[in-house]
């Protein structure tokens, strides 16, 4: 069974990247335009594993993480943020919140699956 | 793939620039809405960040400068001006600008891109981000390392850890990756069930790595956790063959080396007859995980030692000397008949066959280099004999000794190792019973109670230099200089430099050792070895100071089988003089002979060079011609010129022994076949040079 991956971002040229990328790699895609998109989708997904951007409308990548883990069924499942250089304060916040690992943007779709492989095994 | 994909990005970047334009235009009429100065910094980290992933980097790196200005907006560090939505207006229209080039259009115009980022470079107040540029894409990739490295890792990790999606399974697993590895659980810390808390992390690891890929590598894995957890990273073995001498630790000396018990523990330990882990265990010092973990560290290097040793003997397969001795023989034949190849065409006039005569030639120069290789062997085997030797020694005399190697990794042919074993060891054994001196005599001397004998093998040019060296009393000139009075080997008047009376030690018969031992002293061993390296084409050196030690270099010739000899004609005859100690040729001419009035003797540059006739000596008959040619070669004593007819020049010379009945020609060391099937004789220059000097000073 191949697993469910949920990418939340509102660009959708990343989250295209990111789909195309993963379903390559046998992975299954569930795609998500904002926080709280993803928020009403991921109980339903079961999803093995987020991937979310930060900075998004509605509701940002912060407070996605901190209301995901929140979830008592998505507690223990890896959370990536996808960051820029430029938000290492954002990296610890993202930590605190509950996120497993990161990915600086611009990233190539070798090293998003490098992450992923990481994390999700 | 990625074509579809920009197209995507084209066509959203389309929209989020208009998107851009609408949220300025309502920031003008609104300059402190937050929600819109959100907006606008995402459009613009939404063009920057996509673009740089889509390969459209100019966009990237234009747009990070205005994103970067909207960043203090929204930290309130900037406020909104009719300046700033006019320059960030331009710079939408400048993006747009550059997508519609990259699809075909009219070139962008980077002048005005540079304009504007200038004119928001100055609404900064401070310099800001003085970068202004996109960082590197990528993280630099580390690269492999090629010495291969055993880490102990010790792994800590945070006990929430699982509640941010970290499994430590696999981390463990990508340690596994990079190469071979041992993972030991320390679960002392789990509690009682009725307290267990399962979504906590309890264990800790010990993880056992050898790996070529370098700290870097490994401290990667841990890149999401480090801030969770405790990592504790250090070398404990590094690849070599030569560290393999070394043992492998003790279980005692690992658990020091962690820090786990004392050194005292480990003594009180000892004492008793069990063995160290479980005492140490009974005795409450250390948790049985711990010795386990402790164990397998052991197992683990004793594993990757045992594994490289394979694969050494895996990459070389065995083959019969005698079918290496056929082969060398062969292809001697082959250097022979291509000589007489090259010298038949040569007095032709045939150009096509001159071509492959060439081609013919550098072939078969490669064939005799390559087969000669390949009977090269590590001089290393024959070092590592000796390591028993001066252990047993040292031991029987009450002395403390060392053996140190070095260079074990120089090739020297398989006959001349062969060959070298007994030297050595007359030697070393030499070293131990006259150089060293005993443990109580040596701290009375100041020196470290423990004596050491250091075996070193190197390249020089043509030749290996081995040498032995201890750091022992140093060889006495003053009762070497009785000695060889005593036994008639020099007299009284004889003036003799130190180095001249250090290699009176080689004389046979001689020994200064007082009391003869079971090992030495009987004066037969030193000019066995000078006689052994004579006959290997080699030569000894000897150094000493005293109190100091004594080095005695040897040096040999790369091969026995081959070598580069230079080619000259004395009447009808040839002979081979040895290339590597030929310095230089020149003339001779009637006058010069004149000049000298009767000696033997000519200028080169001003210093006097001694010359041997080879007519003469060999007694050929017939005129030498009018000009003559001298061969200068290098000889121990300082140069020593030959006088030939001429010179033919180089020659790759294979060297077939004589037969029986020539057994006691000292002065010839052996024949060789020249191209036209005549013989050519390869002179022992050392020998020849003794001899004259010998009848010389028996007509004085």
């Amino acid at each position: 069974m191949s697993k469910i991956i949920m990418t939340v971002d509102d660009s959708a040229s990343v989250r295209q990247m990111v789909s195309f990328t993963l379903k390559q790699a046998g992975y299954q895609v569930v795609e998500a335009v904002d926080g709280r998109d993803a928020l009403s989708k991921i109980g339903g997904s079961g999803a093995h594993m987020m991937l979310t951007d930060l900075n998004m409308p509605n509701m940002d990548g912060i407070e996605l993480i901190r209301q995901t883990r929140a979830n008592p069924s998505c507690k223990f499942i890896p959370i990536v943020m996808l960051t820029t250089e430029s938000q290492a304060e954002k990296k610890q916040e993202g930590k605190a919140a509950g996120a497993t690992g990161w990915i600086v943007k611009p990233f190539k779709p070798e090293q998003l699956l490098a992450v992923v492989k990481k994390v999700l095994g | 793939m990625m074509e579809p994909q920009k197209e995507a990005y084209r066509a959203e970047a389309y929209e989020i620039l208009s998107e851009l334009e609408t949220s300025l235009l309502a920031l003008e009429e609104d300059p402190g809405d937050t929600e819109l100065i959100g907006r606008v910094f995402r459009a613009l980290h939404t063009i920057k960040g996509s673009g740089a992933m889509f390969g459209f980097d100019d966009i990237a790196a234009f747009t990070h400068n205005i994103e970067t200005v909207f960043d203090l907006v929204r930290n309130e560090k900037l406020h909104v001006t009719k300046m700033l939505v006019d320059l960030t207006l331009r710079a939408g229209d400048q993006i747009r600008g550059m997508l519609d080039s990259s699809d075909g259009g009219a070139v962008a115009d980077t002048s005005r891109a540079g304009e504007i980022t200038s004119a928001l470079r100055e609404l900064i107040p401070e310099p800001g981000d003085p970068a202004g540029q996109v960082p590197p894409k990528t993280l630099p990739a580390t690269e492999d390392e090629q010495v291969e490295r055993t880490y102990r890792i010790f792994l800590r990790l945070d006990r929430e850890i699982f509640s941010r999606g970290t499994n430590p399974v696999l981390l463990l697993n990508e340690l596994r990756e990079l190469g071979e590895c041992s993972v030991i659980a320390h679960t002392e810390a789990i509690p009682n069930f009725e307290d267990l808390d399962p979504e906590q992390c309890h264990i800790t690891w010990d993880v056992i790595l050898t790996t070529r890929r370098g700290l870097d590598a490994i401290k990667d894995v841990f890149i999401f956790v480090e801030d969770e957890c405790e990592l504790a990273i250090e070398v404990i073995d590094e690849a070599g063959p030569e560290d393999y001498d070394v043992p492998p630790k003790r279980l005692g000396e690992i658990l020091i080396e962690r820090g786990l018990v004392s050194q005292e523990d480990l003594q009180e330990a000892l004492g008793a007859q069990k063995r160290v882990g479980e005492l140490l265990v009974d005795k409450g010092l250390v948790e049985p995980s711990r010795i386990e973990s402790a164990l397998a560290e052991q197992e683990h290097i004793q594993a990757v030692r045992s594994k490289h040793q394979q694969e050494e003997q895996a990459s070389s397969i065995r083959v019969p000397a005698e079918r290496l001795d056929a082969l060398v023989n062969l292809v001697g034949e082959m250097v022979t008949v291509q000589a007489r190849l090259s010298q038949t065409v040569a007095s032709m006039d045939h150009a096509g066959l001159h071509s492959i005569s060439e081609e013919v030639e550098r072939l078969t120069a490669e064939l005799r280099d390559n087969t000669m290789s390949i009977r090269m062997l590590p001089i290393g085997t024959t070092f590592s004999k000796f390591k028993r030797l001066v252990r047993d020694l040292s031991g029987e005399l009450g002395k403390d000794i060392v053996l140190v190697t070095d260079g074990g990794e120089t090739e020297l042919d398989k006959t001349v190792i062969e060959r070298l074993n007994d030297p050595l060891v007359h030697l070393i054994r030499n070293c131990i019973d006259h150089g060293i001196e005993l443990p109580g005599v040596r701290e009375a001397a100041g020196k470290r109670r423990q004596g050491s004998v250091h075996l070193s093998a190197m390249h020089s040019g043509a030749n290996v230099l081995i040498s032995v060296t201890d750091d022992g009393a140093g060889l006495d000139a003053d009762a070497i200089k009785s000695k060889a009075l005593e036994k008639g080997l020099i007299t009284v008047e004889t003036e003799l430099s130190e180095k001249e009376l250090f290699s009176l030690i080689f004389a046979p018969g001689f020994s200064t050792a007082g009391q003869i031992t079971s090992i030495s002293g009987r004066g037969v061993g030193m000019d066995v070895v000078k006689r052994s390296i004579d006959a290997l084409r080699g030569s000894i050196d000897v150094s000493s100071q005293k109190a100091m030690g004594t080095t005695i270099t040897l040096k040999l010739p790369l091969t026995l089988a081959i070598i580069d000899g230079l080619l000259v004609k004395v009447g009808d005859g040839h002979y081979v003089l040895p290339l590597s100690i030929v310095e230089e040729c020149m003339e001779l001419t009637r006058e010069d002979v004149a000049r000298a009035h009767g000696r033997n003797i000519t200028h080169v540059r001003g210093g006097i060079v001694p010359y041997i006739r080879l007519r003469e000596r060999f007694a050929i008959t017939g005129n030498a011609p009018e000009v003559e040619q001298i061969v200068i070669t290098e000889s121990p004593g300082g140069n020593v010129g030959f006088v030939v007819d001429s010179v033919v020049g180089e020659h790759q010379t294979v060297i077939k022994n004589m037969g029986r009945i020539y057994r006691d020609v000292d002065v010839i060391s052996g024949a060789t076949i020249l191209g036209d099937g005549t013989v050519a004789l390869i002179m022992d220059v050392p020998k020849l040079v003794q001899d004259v000097e010998a009848q010389e000073s028996l007509a004085h």
